[in-house]
């Protein structure tokens, strides 16, 4: 019925929506969206080391995308310059040295916008593990550190003083979000990863009263996503990274009117 | 903050010693010795910038980098901050907000909601709250988990009149019930007058401290509240014989 990479497609999306869903939640709260922008622009750097020195993908940029978050907590405690400019000087520097250095790779073929969109094709069996054990480890972590993260969302002050380290879980979030783009730059590309953390996230949030449910609301979305992207992919021939995310678009637009209901009835 | 075993006082919670905070070169409170026991009541009062939160975060350990020393005994922290600014797209109800740093079974939640008398709202978003409710649900969430040590900086605020006497009477029951000790900042003199134990009067650094009889006799307390002090005072003069620069330096006249 399918050709065998749809069906990897799939199952590699079904993972990554799994994680983006509870991360992009906390993105919506702590306000990190172009955080998230700043590790995926730095993901092309991993890439492109990762074909020069003919190592895991994931792998490299899962440690390139943690150095630049350190980075960026380092100039921050260092430099009077405001994080939105850091996050900037950091994810187009990252962007283009990364494009650089493409620029010297002649010896292999690049696909570069697969890279930067997302490639269904380019799933294999290998990916799939890694998203499925990387990603259950990522939910595992998450699950240990909600407490204090999410007290320390909600007012940093009450979780430190109240003994829950709201330093030490934050580092860890960071480390999560680079784990996530690193499993999750094939299906998606790096210029789109941070759309499926937010988008079906800011969807769960017009329809839901409580944390849990947005979470929850939050994963469906981004598994609808993924569904509808990818078939509208298959059968348009579009990138899967757009096409998955332009289906997320239409579920929040759909969520609008949920809101729009909501207010009706309170009036 | 160290744990000094050798210490023979059991009651002890939190101890500063000389202990000061400095942010951008700026003294924000300097010099600040103090002690929280077991079953009692330690009140800070002082003029607005006096240093009163800022020693709250310091006994607490929010503030890190501080001068002196903090000897913290207890990780059983209830606190109720002065200021508290959610994000109010966040979707969180009372309930959610009740859980938010320990696991707490219902009845526990409902028993700590009942005593602040806010149970009724135990659904309702945090973001549909009036100033006065949330206060409430903020002093519920403190004392639900049992602390050993209360950190309360102004918790009645807001709070209408009947409500704000309820309260303190029930911070007052709390110390007693839960066996703890209990760090207040507040404005209300006639409260802190009647309910407190100890008096640390700032104007940053600690101007008179002691028994509420004590301080209210203190001339520089007198200075530094007016000299009715016995009444409820509304109004404070400022005179000094001494004066505080831009950079929280103390300069004699």
């Amino acid at each position: 019925m399918f050709d065998d990479f749809f069906i990897r497609a799939l199952v590699a999306g079904v993972g990554v929506a799994f994680v983006t869903g509870p991360l992009g939640c906390f993105v919506i709260w702590r306000r990190l969206s172009y955080f998230g922008d700043t590790l995926a622009h730095s993901a092309l750097l991993g890439v492109t080391l990762a074909f020069t020195m003919e190592f895991n993908i994931a792998l490299s940029v899962f440690i390139i995308s943690s150095l630049i978050a350190l980075t960026l907590i380092q100039l921050q405690k260092r430099t009077n310059l405001p994080g939105d400019a850091l996050l900037g000087l950091l994810a187009h520097s990252s962007l283009a040295v990364g494009l650089v250095v493409i620029g010297f790779l002649t010896f292999i073929r690049f696909d570069i916008m697969g890279l930067l969109f997302g490639d269904i094709l380019a799933v294999t069996v290998n990916d799939l593990l890694i998203i499925w054990i990387g990603g259950a480890l990522i939910l595992l972590i998450l699950k240990l550190i909600w407490k204090p993260l999410f007290a320390s969302t909600v007012n940093y002050e009450l979780a430190e003083a109240e003994g829950l380290n709201p330093e030490r879980a934050k580092a860890i979030f960071t480390i999560l979000m680079a784990a996530l783009i690193a499993i999750s730059i094939k299906m998606i590309g790096l210029l789109l990863i941070t759309g499926m953390l937010i988008i079906p996230a800011a969807m769960a949030r017009n329809i839901s009263t409580s944390p849990q449910s947005m979470v929850i609301y939050s994963i469906i979305g981004g598994l609808l996503a993924v569904i509808l992207g990818l078939f509208s992919s298959l059968e348009f021939n579009t990138s899967s990274g757009p096409s998955i995310i332009t289906a997320a678009l239409l579920l929040f637009l759909l969520s609008l009117f949920r809101i729009k209901q909501s207010i009706k009835l309170k009036n | 903050m160290s744990r000094n075993k050798m210490d023979s006082n059991q009651n002890i919670l939190v101890k500063l010693n000389n202990a000061g905070f400095c942010l951008n070169s700026k003294w924000l409170v300097k010099g600040v010795s103090l002690q929280v026991e077991k079953r009692k009541i330690v009140t800070l009062i002082g003029p607005n910038g006096s240093g009163k939160s800022t020693t709250a975060k310091i006994a607490l350990g929010i503030y890190k980098k501080i001068d002196g020393t903090v000897e913290k005994y207890t990780n059983k922290v209830g606190y109720v901050p002065q200021k508290i600014s959610i994000d109010w797209t966040l979707p969180l109800r009372v309930n959610d907000f009740m859980v938010l740093t320990e696991n707490l079974n219902k009845e526990t939640i409902d028993e700590a909601l009942s005593l602040t008398g806010v149970i009724h709202l135990k659904d309702k978003s945090l973001g549909d709250l009036s100033g006065g409710e949330f206060q409430r649900v903020l002093l519920a969430r403190a004392i639900s988990k049992k602390p050993e040590l209360l950190v309360l900086d102004e918790p009645v605020q807001g709070v209408d009149y009947t409500g704000e006497i309820a309260l303190y009477k029930l911070i007052k029951k709390i110390t007693d019930e839960l066996n703890c000790g209990i760090l207040l900042i507040s404005h209300d003199l006639h409260t802190v007058m009647s309910a407190t134990d100890h008096v640390v009067c700032l104007n940053g650094h600690v101007c008179c401290s002691g028994s509420p009889m004590d301080v209210a006799k203190n001339n520089e307390y007198k200075a530094l509240f007016g000299e009715q002090a016995s009444e409820i005072l509304s109004r404070y003069e400022h005179r000094h014989d001494h004066i505080h620069t831009d950079e929280g330096e103390i300069k004699k006249n």
